[in-house]
């Protein structure tokens, strides 16, 4: 695309190493790590810079309850999406459902997560050779493995701080370091759940958080309170890139962040090397940013429809798309939950609520191709509860109203990340005729599940029923996920990463198989997502990418 | 600033409500007619009903959604109006009677009704009261802290704010 957005000649800006579009975790990690080398960096970031005195503790307005908007965008007034469901084609907003929306801010979604950060699993990387083909599914090997990513691992726990205790997983693939903060105390569900799961012979342990338990690198600990996951951390504890490499990433000097500026497109010279972005800033102006390399750092749906909007003679399908792969293998993870009513209370009004998980189904299921881990869920504030009600109450009148009285308190749920089946019938596209307030081609969203990742998702029920009865509930009742596309914050997949162009977007290196400076440092490079949050792994990565793209750093440094 | 303009403007939508009887919309409704008003008020009632704890009605969930209805919801006005108009006429046709004037066997019966045959209508009336109810009180509804109060959550902890995203790094609002 050209010549929009203005017939005036912006300002030349000063000539950087590295532009990066999109601070969220794999933004954020890549700034700290090319500026602490000594390149010189400007962070692009389309939503704002939140603090902790942004934690509104509004319940229907947040990053997790959207019925009133969303907490941390992006917003409901320029950014629209279309969402194609069979013959039906609905524009969605951000605060709508089918959006796939992850938080548009500096920490991205790391700003109101909550915070689980995950090693995956050996076999995670491996999901080709472990299970062979699965019909109808682009089910592949990472071109790394895990012990290509387990240093990064360790350094993203400890340079940016991870509590919990994973002694007790027998199952977690093999770690040099313990992590450097305890587990929270537990909670009442943790001492519920803790002994059932024992009773059943299987491993329970408390979930690792990227959460300060203990004051850690000048942050204070968690203080435990009702408004965790989808809010601003009132007192900063729990940790994100806005709190960690950002801040380090700007000490060094040699970054700048601008927030409020939308990128339009990657720009490419007459050779079809890229020689920065065209961004429209926070004031409305179309400007160009210069550098020798860029990253795409904008989640797995934006990162798709960055490099689609970036049209070039020799790329007219878009960059790094000369294989049609660019927004394929859109997945994130497929939740069955199951909530337990007790007869004792079970709330005890703390923070963050999650706590305590098991990794025994996520390999080595009969006849499945994988699983996941099974965990508490996050602390319920009252109106969430409304949709853990069981199907059988009514759902108006007294007897509803009665129903949410007596239960509220007296409830758990179990659930867990279903590792997905890639389909390549679920992508990113840009949508011919929608345009956002900025006039770029908008996310056109398509595809389903894959049936096999419904019939994990049955087991994955099963299995928590189990845990559920086995603890003490007198009743149990599921909420199974449909077929209908995944996305959201654990957005995936659609940049994969592989060692041959004709079936991947990125190398091992996360550099574009087209384009030698041009990376995709975010989930979009997933090849699989593992049967766990991924925000730890799209950290590990960042790290290892980063390092990688600085040891082949030939151009000139500022200072390190 | 604008939190201010929207608190008073909430708390005299709140006053105007409560005093239900006079007519026209000089009540100081935002959307609503009184009319109206009084007819949501009534179905919100029988959505989440008084007993030995308030209901809809002592949570002033007509308020939240009055509110919502030039806010967020802005574009469930026609949704609403006709919604609400499908309501009386069911009641009229049946009972003869408005919607507020029926006993409340009556108007259980004419928004069971609702729920088979107006789902859009009645769809977004339950989630808006389920909001407005136990939701946070700033948008207008669960007046009292009503819900909270039976659910029996302590009131929000009075916890001190980090200004800072980092120890001596500033961070712009």
């Amino acid at each position: 695309m050209s010549g929009q957005g203005g017939g005036f000649l912006p300002m030349p800006l000063k000539h950087v190493n590295a532009v990066i579009v999109g601070a969220g975790a794999g933004g954020g990690v890549a700034a700290k790590e090319l500026a602490s080398a000594g390149l010189s960096v400007v962070l692009l970031e389309r939503g704002k810079w939140y603090s902790a005195a942004d934690c509104r503790k509004d319940d229907l307005r947040n990053q997790r309850t959207t019925v009133l908007g969303n907490g941390f965008g992006p917003d409901d007034e320029r950014n629209p999406r279309v969402l194609v469901e069979g013959k039906r084609e609905t524009i969605v907003w951000p605060s709508e459902g089918g959006y796939s929306n992850n938080a548009a801010c500096v920490g991205g979604g790391t700003f109101s997560y909550g915070a689980q950060s995950w090693r995956y699993m050996e076999q995670d990387f491996r999901m080709r050779s472990t299970y062979g083909a699965v019909p109808g599914s682009t089910l592949e090997d990472w071109p790394i493995t895990y012990a290509d990513l387990e240093p990064y691992y360790e350094k993203a726990e400890w340079e940016m701080g991870v509590s919990g205790d994973v002694a007790n997983n027998i199952f977690k693939a093999p770690r040099k370091k313990p992590l450097p903060m305890p587990p929270l105390p537990p909670s009442r569900e943790h001492q519920v759940l803790l002994p059932a799961a024992k009773r059943l012979g299987l491993h329970p342990f408390d979930i690792p958080m990227l959460r300060n338990t203990v004051p850690y690198n000048g942050r204070r600990a968690c203080m435990r309170c009702r408004w965790c996951v989808g809010f601003a951390c009132e007192t900063n504890a729990r940790t994100g890139t806005h709190n960690t490499v950002i801040p380090a990433a700007l000490a060094t000097g040699n970054c700048a962040i601008r927030t409020e500026c939308m990128t339009r497109e990657v720009l490419l010279d007459g050779r079809g090397r890229s020689r920065g972005v065209a961004y429209i800033d926070a004031a409305g102006h179309l400007q160009e940013q210069t550098a020798d390399l860029v990253i795409v750092s904008c989640g797995a749906v934006e990162s798709a429809r960055l490099l689609l909007n970036s049209r070039h003679r020799l790329f007219p399908g878009g960059l790094g798309n000369r294989y049609g792969w660019v927004g394929r293998n859109l997945q994130s993870h497929t939740y069955p939950a199951v909530t337990g009513l007790f007869e004792t209370e079970t709330y005890d009004d703390l923070g963050p609520g999650a706590s305590i998980a098991i990794c025994d189904y996520n390999h080595g299921n009969p006849g499945l191709a994988g699983g996941g881990m099974l965990a508490n869920e996050f602390i319920r504030l009252p109106y969430q509860f409304m949709g853990q009600v069981p199907p059988w109450i009514a759902r108006w009148g007294a007897e509803h109203k009665e129903f949410v009285r007596n239960a509220y308190r007296r409830t758990i749920s179990v659930m867990g990340p279903v590792q997905e089946m890639p389909m390549f019938a679920a992508r990113v596209e840009l949508d011919p005729k929608v345009k956002d307030y900025w006039g770029i081609p908008v996310a056109r969203l398509s595809g389903s599940k894959h049936p096999h990742t419904l019939d994990i998702a049955r087991f994955m029920a099963e299995k928590a029923e189990a845990w559920l009865k086995e603890a003490g509930a007198a009743q149990t009742w599921r909420r199974m996920p449909g077929p209908s596309l995944s996305g959201g914050q654990h957005q995936a997949g659609t940049c994969r990463m592989g060692n041959d162009p004709k079936t991947s977007v990125v190398d091992r290196d996360c550099r574009l198989h087209d384009v030698d400076n041009v990376y995709v440092i975010d989930a979009g490079v997933h090849v699989t997502n593992g049967g766990f949050n991924p925000a730890l792994t799209i950290l590990a990565n960042a790290y290892r990418a980063s390092e990688r793209l600085v040891n082949a750093w030939k151009g000139s440094r500022a200072h390190s | 600033m604008r939190r201010r303009t929207f608190v008073a403007a909430g708390i005299s939508a709140v006053a105007a409500g409560t005093s239900i009887s006079c007519g026209g919309n000089q009540a100081g409704w935002r959307f609503f007619t009184a009319e109206e008003a009084r007819a949501v008020d009534a179905i919100c009632e029988q959505i989440i009903p008084a007993g030995p704890h308030p209901g809809a009605h002592d949570a002033r969930v007509v308020n939240y959604i009055d509110i919502q209805l030039t806010r967020h919801f802005r574009k469930h006005q026609e949704t609403y109006r006709r919604g609400i108009a499908g309501v009386e006429a069911a009641g009229r046709k049946k009972f003869g009677r408005r919607f507020v004037e029926l006993s409340p066997e009556q108007q259980v019966e004419i928004l069971s009704d609702a729920e088979e045959k107006s789902k859009a209508f009645f769809e977004l009336i339950l989630a808006h009261t389920r909001q407005g109810f136990y939701g946070d009180p700033r948008h207008g509804g669960n007046h009292n802290m009503v819900s909270w109060k039976m659910l029996g959550l302590p009131s929000p902890p009075i916890r001190g704010r980090e200004r800072s995203v980092w120890p001596g790094f500033f961070c712009p609002a």
